[in-house]
């Protein structure tokens, strides 16, 4: 693929997003906003787990832990002053002063400046978690990485004075919007696209394919996997704070297990490695949720959409276990190739193999 | 304070015990398989509900058990049957992925039968009365399902370790985790040894899941994550996938356990002058009066230094690290 062809590309398909989004910002469709912000959401959560996970074969199930502490971050960092002195009025001395509810025009600059010292402060936190856990393999970083988030809880539960513990925490202001969603979550495509095809991206992949050939070769297995924990606990970060920012209210409770396993079920629904891939997945779930919740609320049959998701993720996982992309990624020739190979019979011969 | 100290000691075998069960469960399935088991809690809550329902419904308390234990295992060998054998030796990751979805089925399947059957999701478990009230020794007050926990885990346990030593199914189970290939060259009928072992499984699961309902009073969908997590530290412990190990692990867990509860505010308990000042400030800052409620997230950050440092358990050595 020559050089300039990918940010026309890439162009063409930001301006795309920017209609479609102008049009539906105009369309005071609550519902279909309130949808493509979700989507967004999860596509940043899946992006960087696939980042984490899907690049380097090192399987997080922490991740929400990250997702948690950006959310909380962020909404303390942003609430104003006054809300805050009522409503977290044993806040630590030094954190009760802060609040970055300032804005430039019509522009809230606070919530860019507290979602990205939320994201900072996860990746230390992911630094620190990384250099530790990171030396584990297979299953077992699995379970530490679980633990990570089951320890996140307890002190998210406990820490009274800052989260209020199990009550819910609200009165955030609301300032994730169409805009902010898919701006972050454009973001955090690009850079796990950017990371896959750099020096970084191939180290990952190598030593996830082969630890021993990888490290012969001269390829550290825990850098390579540290920078993609490290920068995919950020983008996670990123989308707890616009979470928080959308949701406007929410417990503990909201960033455990079940959060989890959708994201993991986005992901492997979409395939490990793919970034193209998880845009699909995100897609294809949220889709199958959203319909299944209302069969659900028709007929009453609560549960009936969780055995039928996870009869869909265990079906995946039986029957195409790289999901639908595998780590390959949308390829506009190959689609193209296809549709003209089936439309023009006789030419399928002579075309060169699948790509 | 000696009171307290044993009653302390009490909670701790009997958590064990239970523990023990479901960790020998898990060390079953993980030596042969190499799978995590990770829906075994729910398996548990599978068995909650059946002893539950079959109390509502009237049967003796023999009959309920034998029904709960009947109705556990039914679920378990299909569990196995559908899901993981199609999956059986694949990477380690997925087979992980798929015990999580055996385990939201599980949990569905309970609250969409829960619905079906018109009946609250979240009921109060009607405990039988040899797990409920208490039993006094001496000067201290127990919960009489705690003696029966350590009473029927020792013996449960005992019966598990001669069926593994003293029978031909036992032996080849063995074999069957040392080299699965191998044993199916011997001869070993290794689909009937798999169905065998989550059958077992699942029987030890049911008795822990009557009496982690006791214990708990409530019931719910979705309360086999902690115990199935606590079970995996203890397995992690013992060393993972060894049988003994499990059960040693298990008990360390029980104790462990108790340790931050009983010393959550410990300063304040001594009596005073018994202590210097200094002393009883640096114990009032070590173990504050709340610690107790950090104890999940205390026997974590040990499971991850357990992971890190001896993987292979307390007896074990090693290390099962991909950076040297």
């Amino acid at each position: 693929m020559t050089a300039w062809r990918v940010p026309r590309r890439t162009l063409v398909a930001i301006a795309i997003l920017s209609v479609v989004l102008t049009l539906l910002d105009a369309s005071g469709l609550a519902f279909w906003q309130g949808l493509a912000i979700n989507l967004a959401i999860f596509i940043i959560l899946v992006e960087a787990l696939n980042l984490a996970s899907g690049f380097t074969g090192v399987f997080s199930l922490g991740h929400i832990g990250f997702m948690a502490i950006g959310a909380y971050t962020g909404a303390i960092l942003t609430l104003p002053l006054r809300t805050k002195a009522e409503y977290l009025p044993n806040l630590p001395g030094w954190l009760s002063g802060v609040h970055l509810d300032m804005a430039v025009g019509p522009f809230p600059l606070g919530f860019l400046v507290a979602t990205l010292v939320a994201g900072l402060i996860v990746m230390v936190v992911a630094g620190l978690v990384g250099a530790v856990l990171l030396r584990l393999s297979g299953h077992f970083v699995a379970v530490a990485t679980l633990g990570f988030l089951v320890i996140v809880r307890v002190i998210l539960f406990n820490a009274d004075e800052i989260t209020r513990g199990s009550r819910t925490f609200s009165n955030v202001t609301p300032y994730t919007n169409l805009w902010w969603a898919w701006g972050w979550a454009v973001v955090a495509i690009y850079v796990a696209w950017r990371l896959k095809f750099s020096g970084y991206g191939r180290e990952m992949f190598a030593q996830k394919g082969d630890r021993w050939a990888a490290r012969s070769i001269g390829i550290s297995i825990l850098r390579p996997r540290l920078v993609a924990f490290v920068v995919s606990a950020f983008l996670t970060a990123v989308a707890g704070s616009l979470y928080a920012h959308f949701i406007t209210s929410f417990s503990p409770t909201v960033f455990y297990f079940d959060l989890t396993f959708r994201v993991i079920t986005m992901l492997v629904v979409g395939g490990m490695g793919s970034v193209s891939g998880s845009v699909i997945g995100v897609i294809v779930v949220l889709a199958l949720a959203e319909a299944l919740r209302r069969v659900e609320e028709a007929t009453l049959l609560y549960g009936l959409g969780g055995i039928l998701l996870a009869a869909f993720f265990l079906a995946v996982i039986i029957f195409r276990p790289d999901g639908i992309l595998g780590a390959r990624e949308l390829s506009l020739e190959r689609v193209i190739g296809r549709i003209r190979r089936r439309t023009s019979p006789g030419a399928g011969k002579e075309a060169p193999g699948p790509g | 304070m000696d009171v307290y100290f044993l009653q302390q000691v009490v909670n701790a075998l009997s958590a064990g015990s239970l523990y023990a069960l479901m960790a020998v469960g898990l060390a079953l399935i993980f030596g042969i398989l190499r799978l995590i088991n990770f829906a075994h809690g729910d398996v548990m809550m599978v068995a909650a509900y059946l002893a539950a329902f079959s109390l509502f419904a009237g049967l003796p308390v023999p009959a309920a058990i034998v029904t709960m234990i009947v109705g556990t295992v039914v679920v378990g060998v299909l569990m196995e049957r559908i899901a993981y054998r199609p999956i059986r030796g694949g990477p380690e990751v997925a087979m992980l992925l798929t015990s999580f979805a055996v385990g939201q089925i599980l949990q569905n399947g309970t609250l969409l039968l829960t619905r079906l059957g018109n009946q609250p999701t979240q009921i109060a478990f009607p405990a039988p009365d040899f797990l409920s009230g208490v039993v006094q020794i001496g000067a201290v007050t127990i919960p009489r399902v705690n003696v029966v926990s350590f009473g029927s885990g020792v013996v449960l346990l005992v019966l598990v370790m001669l069926f593994l030593t003293r029978t031909r199914t036992g032996l080849a189970m063995h074999a069957a985790a040392e080299d699965l290939p191998a044993a199916q060259l011997m001869g070993i009928k290794v689909n009937r040894v798999v169905a065998t072992a989550f059958a077992l499984s699942a029987a030890l699961a049911a008795v822990a899941g009557l009496l982690y309902a006791s214990q708990a009073g409530q019931i719910n969908p979705y309360l086999g994550f902690t115990p199935v997590l606590k079970a995996f530290i203890a397995a992690v412990i013992g060393g993972f996938g060894s049988i003994p190990g499990a059960v040693v692990g298990a008990y360390a867990l029980g104790f462990l356990e108790v340790i931050p509860t009983a010393l959550s505010g410990i300063a304040d308990v001594l009596p005073p002058g018994s202590v210097s000042p200094g002393v009883h400030d640096l114990l009032a800052t070590v173990f504050p009066s709340g610690l107790g409620s950090y104890r999940d997230a205390i026997v974590f950050v040990f499971l991850i230094l357990m992971l890190l440092f001896r993987p292979n358990g307390i007896l074990g050595g090693g290390a099962k690290e991909d950076v040297p």
